[in-house]
């Protein structure tokens, strides 16, 4: 995804020459065709990221439209007030990019785990929340985040995702839910990020009947499509790779619960969570072990 | 009134600062006066003398200079300034500041005419000036970037990031203006996070650092000149102030970090002021 995202964005500066481009010393063998290509909106800030974030803004102040790249947590939690106070609170132009979402970077450690992330950058106003499921899905949100003038968050994976949506140009629009496939059966799968590829191999494999969606925005998700869900399906299942407490579960639900009060929606449809339930990861593993040791694993039993 | 009235009368100008910064503080009862105080011949100088090329009609120009207050809880001192240079609404201030509904919060706002950014929490300024500073480096056409912190502010890693990174990257388009009264919240500088020597720290993370007397208007403007004819290296002007400036029982005194003026205090303090 951080390639299909770099390459993307080099198309994208091309024709758009407010658009600079930040990095906190990551991205090595990633970001170089952007730095070679526009020298003069680019520059590697060093391992200073509350000083980055600050200069995001002040850049974006003075008329850029301005990519904060690095990983996982460094710039959304080390930075948080600095996105806080000086980015959103004006909706400045910062698209805040970070690669490793969820256990991407499972062997690493727990610093490097990004499970907090989304609850976090959902929480400012005006921030929208982007989440691409695979490389289709992330050059098509760098292209509406090139011509999005207020802020954002861009979660990517790492590398080497493949691609899922393979039926021609990707038509996204903010707050889209994006259908992988249709079912008239109760179950809906939503997922986001890297872990839908596997979900997606996993409902192959086991011919489950089940719709599946990616969520690719999450905040704003669109309500008249999620009013569409809820009325043609009653039992979902959501695959997050983010704590349980503030992830897309948690975002859904909780417009869910608003569609409802307003008579939007007739009933309130069963929900399971699959997140991490409120708990650090204190071992090694890579992220297909993290994901099993945390229960993101999906069971057909769930779909009965 | 516009700052062309006092006719670089500098010590008018910080006089009518301080006073009208009182007002404010005694109208809201809002705390921060002393702070208000030490940076008035700061202000007064640089919107005065024209150091700062700004004017009410060109705010929204992108080659203006900018001004960022980081030290936001004595943002009265800048809005004074203001309104006593025609961007804001002096009787207006003193009539309405810190009431319900109005844009006048007692911490820094960029809702207010010739307010770059809103600022309260410390460390934020200097990061934000540096990008500015940075946009006008890539751009055809420079313009400077003015920051003032307060000295316990400096006590924020993300203030010595930016020092870090100006002083490499030679930014020689940003000012950075330390109001050094010596007191910060709870005590003094010196016993709660020590600054000295600050001047060397500056000048070995590669800043052209200018120690003058805060309140001497005179080495206030050969500051600014100097950093204006600065072409290789970020500018500090090490301001060594008074908390409190002007006012007898107000200076060098921590209670007036928190507390307002009251009747008998203002008019004491409009006396001494003159």
């Amino acid at each position: 995804m951080r390639t299909a995202f770099i390459k993307q964005l080099v198309e994208e500066a091309r024709t758009n020459d407010k658009i600079f481009l930040i990095v906190g010393d990551l991205g090595y063998n990633v970001v170089e065709p952007f730095a070679q290509a526009y020298p003069q909106r680019f520059l590697n800030a060093g391992i200073s990221e509350q000083n980055m974030a600050g200069m995001a803004a002040g850049l974006a102040m003075s008329g850029y439209n301005v990519y904060l790249y690095s990983i996982g947590n460094f710039p959304t939690l080390r930075c948080l007030e600095q996105t806080r106070n000086d980015i959103t609170y004006y909706n400045g132009s910062v698209k805040i990019v970070s690669v490793g979402a969820g256990f991407a970077y499972g062997s690493q450690g727990m610093s490097h785990h990004a499970t907090e992330d989304i609850g976090v950058m959902r929480a400012l106003p005006n921030m929208v929340v982007c989440s691409p499921s695979d490389p289709s899905e992330t050059r098509k949100i760098t292209h509406l985040s090139a011509n999005y003038s207020g802020s954002m968050y861009i979660r990517l994976g790492k590398a080497g995702e493949k691609e899922i949506f393979t039926d021609g140009p990707c038509t996204l629009k903010l707050g889209d839910l994006h259908c992988y496939q249709e079912s008239n059966a109760p179950c809906v799968l939503l997922t986001t990020g890297s872990i839908t590829a596997a979900a997606v191999d996993w409902v192959k494999e086991h011919h489950v009947d089940t719709a599946l969606y990616s969520v690719p925005f999450i905040k704003p998700i669109d309500g008249e499509q999620l009013c569409q869900l809820a009325h043609k399906h009653s039992n979902w299942i959501v695959l997050d790779e983010h704590q349980k407490s503030c992830g897309v579960a948690s975002a859904l639900i909780e417009q869910l619960s608003d569609l409802y009060q307003e008579g939007a929606i007739e009933a309130f449809p069963k929900i399971r969570r699959l997140e991490v339930n409120d708990e650090y990861i204190h071992v090694a593993g890579d992220q297909a072990y993290l994901r099993q040791i945390t229960g993101l694993q999906l069971s057909e039993a769930y779909f009965k | 009134m516009n700052c062309d009235t006092y006719h670089h009368d500098y010590r008018a100008l910080a006089r009518d600062i301080r006073k009208l910064s009182l007002e404010m503080a005694y109208h809201a009862r809002s705390s921060h006066s002393g702070g208000a105080l030490s940076m008035a011949d700061l202000l007064a100088v640089l919107y005065g003398g024209g150091f700062i090329r700004i004017t009410p009609e060109t705010v929204d120009d992108p080659l203006r200079d900018r001004f960022i207050l980081s030290k936001g809880h004595c943002c009265a001192s800048l809005y004074a300034t203001l309104a006593l240079c025609s961007y804001l609404d002096a009787d207006d201030l003193r009539e309405h500041y810190g009431d319900n509904g109005t844009l006048y919060y007692t911490h820094c706002s960029n809702q207010l005419k010739g307010v770059e950014i809103s600022t309260g929490s410390l460390g934020h300024g200097l990061p934000v000036a540096l990008g500015m500073a940075l946009a006008a480096e890539r751009a055809p056409r420079k313009y400077s970037v003015y920051c003032l912190t307060g000295d316990g502010e400096l006590d924020e890693g993300s203030c010595w990031e930016s020092i870090l990174y100006a002083g490499a990257h030679k930014m020689s388009n940003l000012c950075l203006i330390v109001d050094y009264n010596k007191l910060q919240s709870m005590g003094d500088v010196k016993e709660i996070m020590d600054l000295e020597p600050l001047g060397d720290k500056l000048s070995t993370f590669r800043w052209n650092v200018i120690e003058i007397d805060g309140h001497d208007t005179d080495a206030i403007a050969e500051a600014y000149r100097n950093f204006i004819k600065e072409q290789e290296r970020p500018t500090a002007i090490i301001a060594n102030t008074i908390k409190g400036k002007g006012v007898s029982f107000m200076e060098n005194n921590i209670f007036w970090h928190y507390h307002n003026p009251n009747d008998q205090e203002l008019k004491q303090a409009e006396e001494e002021l003159g």
